[in-house]
């Protein structure tokens, strides 16, 4: 006979990023219900930058969850400082699943750590090109989840899905809606075979984050040379013939 | 892996054409044909790579899987279908919905109920080959056996076509970009002449025409309908076709059937229509989610299919006198 404890000794990390609205959290929602209905303790957290609500939402599937408002910080730069202290809290309640989901707001950042099961979520309304523009948080990630297929057609779905086999070649994509559930117990079950994480302490990012370190980093507002400092960036300036 | 990095830019440019468009992807033009990819990607600054979110590493990975796919694409055929089955699962209350059903190659089969009823749940059920993880809980078997979960996530291999009620574009491209996009992910070849073939049967099929270089967002539900039929018909060698509601938007519906209905094929078709409903073989009745009965077409049924058709034809000849501004005083 196989004990719940056979399955699953200590915790598994997932980190989960994604544009705004993408359908992250309804994703996450199906994923819950079904470790809960196989009796596995699931538990989340949320990074975002101004507001959110999804605490609530996943608390209203039972679940104990943890809110990290970054403010004026990136939201990536904070998971990073932040999330050692929530795999510990993690821990402390005997979780079998630890689920961290991201707002990607600069599209340069990403929460992925090597080890750790990365989670990108997109949409299909994004458009095609969407999938090149986004940096390491979907060229990193192990699976990609695509939503909202149920919006447009087979051929759009096959067009953005190649798309994004372009940015990363070697990722899982998967059609997830976040309505249905449809394809979330997949995704489920791809979560359970995720590696186990005592400690991120000494834990590598996938990619590394931009320098963040200009005179608007550090809180100024007026605009023109004199007031830049630091790692500033020019942009390029084209002389196109007419 | 190592040996693509020694060949010229101008030999592989002109062997796999992808390639431009793949480097472009990441912001890398080529200018030197000569220099080989690897003295090519060697002389990126650090910073190219920074700005791009990916490093050296990565991007021969995804060059690697990119190659793999143009490779593949050769082989690329779905697996032989010769039978699939839909198991019931139950209706919008929960009653079980007791049916096994088997659909042959070769076959017609019309799905027809009130709106609402689950028509099209049900071709997505089959499209994504459920296994009692949908809203029905139906589960769907390939050849008598569950299928490959891998098959479901597969981009290569199609089991099914879908042409699916929604057809609104949200993509920012025109026809031709659309089309030909597709069919690389299709990993077509010979796209060029095929995407101009697909265009042109799409405008036999629409009223208003439309060219290349419409954007797909400005195409009319009409259009988009026909546009879809149309690249359903040219670029899927899937062996199952699942058809939503083909009748819509004033598309001429006996043309496009005929595209979409080959020989060898298991064709599905959700219908409000009585004379694609009796096209079909046989009809599924849906009601509160639920397949509710399986009819056979009678003979009787074929012929009354000949005065259907008379009685349409005319229909269809009011319709074009009203569209080109008639009056239907006279009938
Ligand atoms: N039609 C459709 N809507 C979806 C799907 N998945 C999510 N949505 C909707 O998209 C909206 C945004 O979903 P969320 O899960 O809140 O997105 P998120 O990525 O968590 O958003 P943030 O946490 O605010 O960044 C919600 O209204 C969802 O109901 C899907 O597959 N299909
Ligand atoms: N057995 C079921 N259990 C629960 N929900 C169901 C079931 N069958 C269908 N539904 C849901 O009912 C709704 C309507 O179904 P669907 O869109 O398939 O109707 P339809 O017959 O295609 O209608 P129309 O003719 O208007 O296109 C959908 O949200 C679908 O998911
Ligand atoms: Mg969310
Ligand atoms: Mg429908
Ligand atoms: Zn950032
Ligand atoms: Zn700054």
């Amino acid at each position: 006979m196989l004990f719940k404890s056979d399955v699953i000794k200590t915790m598994k990390l997932v980190t989960i990023s994604g544009p705004p609205s993408s359908g992250k959290t309804a994703v996450l929602v199906n994923v819950i219900k079904s470790l809960k209905s196989s009796g596995l303790r699931a538990g989340a957290v949320k990074y975002d930058c101004l507001a959110t609500d999804d605490d609530a939402l996943f608390r209203s599937l039972g679940i104990p969850v943890q809110t990290g408002l970054s403010g004026n910080l990136c939201p990536d730069h904070y998971f990073v400082s932040n999330i050692e202290e929530c795999l510990k809290w993690g821990i402390s309640l005997n979780l079998d699943l630890l689920v961290s989901e991201s707002a990607g707001l600069c599209n340069r950042c990403s929460p992925h750590i090597k080890g750790v099961l990365a989670v990108c979520v997109i949409d299909n309304l994004m458009g095609v090109t969407t999938p090149k523009k986004i940096g390491p948080m979907l060229k990193f990630a192990d699976i990609v989840v695509i939503t909202k297929g149920d919006i447009v057609s087979q051929a759009e779905r096959e067009v953005f899905a190649f798309q994004v086999r372009r940015a990363n070649a070697k990722a899982k994509i998967m059609h997830v809606n976040g309505i249905t559930g449809q394809g979330a117990s997949e995704l489920t079950s791809l979560f359970l075979q995720a590696p186990e994480t005592e400690t991120l302490d000494g834990g590598i990012l996938r990619f590394s984050m931009p320098a963040a370190l200009c005179s608007y980093c550090l809180g100024e507002t007026k605009i023109g040379m004199e007031h830049q400092l630091g790692n500033v960036k020019r942009i390029k300036i084209k002389q196109e013939q007419p | 892996m190592t040996e693509i990095l020694e060949k010229k830019i101008g030999y592989l440019t002109a062997e796999f054409p992808p390639l431009t468009e793949f480097f472009s992807d990441y912001g890398i033009t080529f200018n030197d044909l000569h220099a080989t990819l690897g003295e090519t990607l060697e002389g990126l600054a650090e910073e190219h790579y920074e700005d791009m979110g990916i490093d050296r590493e990565k991007l021969l990975e995804n060059l690697d899987g990119f190659l793999q796919r143009i490779t593949l694409s050769e082989i690329a055929e779905a697996p032989t279908v010769s039978e699939i089955t839909i198991i019931g699962g139950h209706d919008k209350n929960g009653h079980p919905e007791e049916i096994e059903l088997t659909l042959l190659r070769g076959s017609v089969t019309s799905i027809v109920g009130p709106t609402g009823s689950g028509k099209s749940r049900l071709l997505a059920d089959i499209e994504w080959m459920a296994q009692n993880d949908t809203p029905t809980g139906r589960t769907i078997r390939v050849n008598g056996q569950k299928p490959d979960p891998e098959l479901r996530f597969s981009l290569e291999y199609k089991l099914v076509a879908q042409l699916s009620q929604n057809m609104n574009f949200v993509m920012d491209t025109t026809v031709e970009e659309f089309v030909f996009m597709h069919a690389e992910s299709r990993m077509i070849t010979a796209i060029d002449t095929l995407v101009a073939d697909i265009i042109a049967q799409a405008n036999l099929l629409a009223g208003e025409p439309f060219t290349a270089q419409t954007p797909v967002t400005a195409l009319s539900g009409g259009q988009s309908r026909a546009l879809m039929i149309a690249d359903t018909a040219f670029l899927s060698s899937s062996p199952v076709v699942l058809i939503d509601e083909i009748e819509n938007a004033g598309i001429d519906r006996k043309k496009a059937l005929s595209l979409l209905v080959r020989k060898e094929k298991i064709v599905l078709m959700a219908t409000h229509d009585p004379i694609l409903a009796l096209m079909a073989e046989r009809r599924l009745i849906i009601k509160n989610g639920g397949i509710q009965k399986i009819v056979t077409t009678t003979s009787r049924e074929k012929e009354n299919l000949i005065k259907l058709e008379e009685i349409d034809n005319k229909f269809l000849a009011l319709r074009t006198r009203l569209r080109s501004g008639e009056m239907l005083e006279e009938l």
